[in-house]
């Protein structure tokens, strides 16, 4: 990658975190300015602008957000928009910190949002055993309708404590009334979500970005980063580094640069998480080189995903992690679609019969197997990103995976888990 | 035309694949793994026994 001017200063989103109380409508409005009003900024110029500036969804599967937002405008009925604050990923933070810290830029987002796809209500989505987030979220709600901000009605929903919860259609099944399970697409949210009508959800990072582009404009948002991945983004960085955390960074940034900024490394690393339970293992010996930008990950079968990642400590075992995260994702399958309900239950039995020195006959070969078959084949992607995990972690640690096969668990089995499993 | 299943919607019953072997295979469980490319004319009407032969209807047709 080149390198990028040095024009553009981070943190963005992030800058009202460090001097406190931008939870508070007043403190938001000193930072950032008030809100661009429809006279000012209509939706049309809005939406070029957010195309402009190439912003991409940061809930993980990083979807254009004006493809997204023109689904929903040409579709037939009055629009709503769901602002996607459930990442559910055990090891991400920086959603709930966003809904905590900085309340008012996510709803700002959303209330812009609104606008370009011509809706009337947002509907916040948080995690609902997230009291803290519930309570900033409310608070900045009553505000804003003290001081007359918005044209939009602002409604608050506690989704279930799931991986699943903040799956775009799983979501919109709990805003019906139903389970936290997936569904079939077609129909396309955009097309028939909340109440049958056109929905846009877009993740909360998404439309905190957008709070900043409709003020500055699309150059600003580009001004940091690459053509081809332009602006910051969030990053929740865990394991071997001195303060593991939500970081801000510009798309493209060196890992050892963030880690730096982090404090270093406390040790040495045997591996890299990137992306999360549905991202992948990468070997340490690329940590110097790696670069966090899709293009790079890409070129290496990865992708920044929700933005965690994760340095794995030599004194963990990467076998040990591997076995109880997919038993976990496995436990968290919704149980309808077959190739998932069988083929992740199969993946968890067979490495955690592999971790305990009592492989399965044919065990890689069926890990391998069940690795490309199953992708696909769900109506969501937990079998999809199940199967990478997995992948990825016997492409990265052949020999530590081989070894427990051979010999069982291992002096690191026992460590305290870095890879968090929820209760 | 291609050929899709809903994965909530099937039960590994397994006709498809009977019916339409050259595009559709079943997993060791009993659910298809169908090939993802576009069904030449002649095997159309494969797909179309198959999917009308799906006790949960949950084979879908799809014009490319």
């Amino acid at each position: 990658m080149s390198a990028a001017p040095e024009i553009a200063v981070l943190p963005r989103l992030l800058s009202g975190v460090s001097h406190r109380g931008t939870a508070q409508l007043e403190r938001h409005l000193d930072e950032h300015g008030p809100l661009p009003a429809p006279a000012e900024l209509s939706a049309k110029t809005l939406l070029a602008a957010v195309e402009a500036a190439g912003l991409r969804g940061r809930g993980g599967a990083g979807f254009p957000a004006a493809l997204k937002m023109r689904a929903v405008r040409s579709a037939r009925g009055q629009a709503i928009v769901v602002a996607n604050g459930c990442e559910s990923e055990p090891m991400s933070a920086k959603d709930a910190l966003l809904l905590r810290e900085l309340p008012h830029l996510v709803l700002d987002g959303a209330a812009l949002a609104a606008r370009v796809v011509g809706a009337e209500q947002v509907i916040v989505a948080y995690e609902g055993q997230n009291a803290d987030t519930q309570v900033s979220l409310a608070h900045a709600i009553r505000q804003r309708r003290a001081a007359g901000t918005d044209t939009v009605a602002f409604e608050l929903f506690a989704a279930a404590e799931k991986f699943l919860t903040g799956q775009e259609t799983s979501l919109l099944s709990q805003l019906g009334g139903g389970p936290p399970v997936p569904s079939f697409i077609p129909p396309r949210p955009t097309e028939r979500g909340v109440r049958r009508r056109p929905t846009l959800v877009q993740n909360v990072e998404t439309l905190a970005h957008l709070a900043l582009i409709a003020r500055h404009g699309s150059g600003w948002y580009r001004a940091l980063g690459s053509d081809d991945e332009p602006g910051s983004t969030l990053v929740t960085l865990a394991g071997a580094v001195g303060s593991p955390g939500v970081y801000e960074i510009e798309l493209g940034t060196r890992l050892e640069a963030l880690l730096e900024a982090a404090g270093g490394p406390t040790g040495q690393i045997a591996g890299l998480l990137v992306g999360g339970y549905f991202g992948s293992w990468l070997p340490a010996a690329l940590a110097g080189e790696l670069e966090l930008s899709n293009g790079w990950l890409r070129a290496h079968d990865a992708a920044l995903g929700c933005g965690v990642v994760v340095a794995l400590p030599a004194s963990a075992c990467p076998v040990a992690e591997t076995v109880r995260v997919a038993v976990y994702l496995a436990t968290e399958t919704a149980r309808q679609c077959g190739p998932c309900v069988h083929g992740s239950a199969a993946l968890a039995r067979t490495l955690h019969g592999m971790a305990l020195g009592r492989p399965e006959a044919g065990a890689f070969a069926a890990l391998r197997r069940w690795t490309t078959s199953l992708p696909g084949r769900g109506a969501c992607h937990l079998p999809d990103g199940l199967s990478h995990f997995v992948a990825t972690a016997l492409a990265t640690f052949p020999r530590q995976f081989e070894d427990h096969a051979r010999g069982g668990p291992c002096e690191r089995c026992g460590a305290a888990p870095l890879l968090e499993i929820p209760a | 035309m291609r050929i899709r299943v809903n994965p909530i919607k099937c039960d590994a019953h397994g006709l498809c694949a009977e019916l339409f072997p050259e595009w559709i295979g079943l997993d060791e469980w009993g659910y298809p793994i169908i090939k993802d490319a576009a069904i030449p004319p002649e095997l159309e009407a494969h797909a179309r026994r198959a999917a009308d032969a799906c006790p949960t209807l949950a084979l879908l047709l799809l014009k490319d």
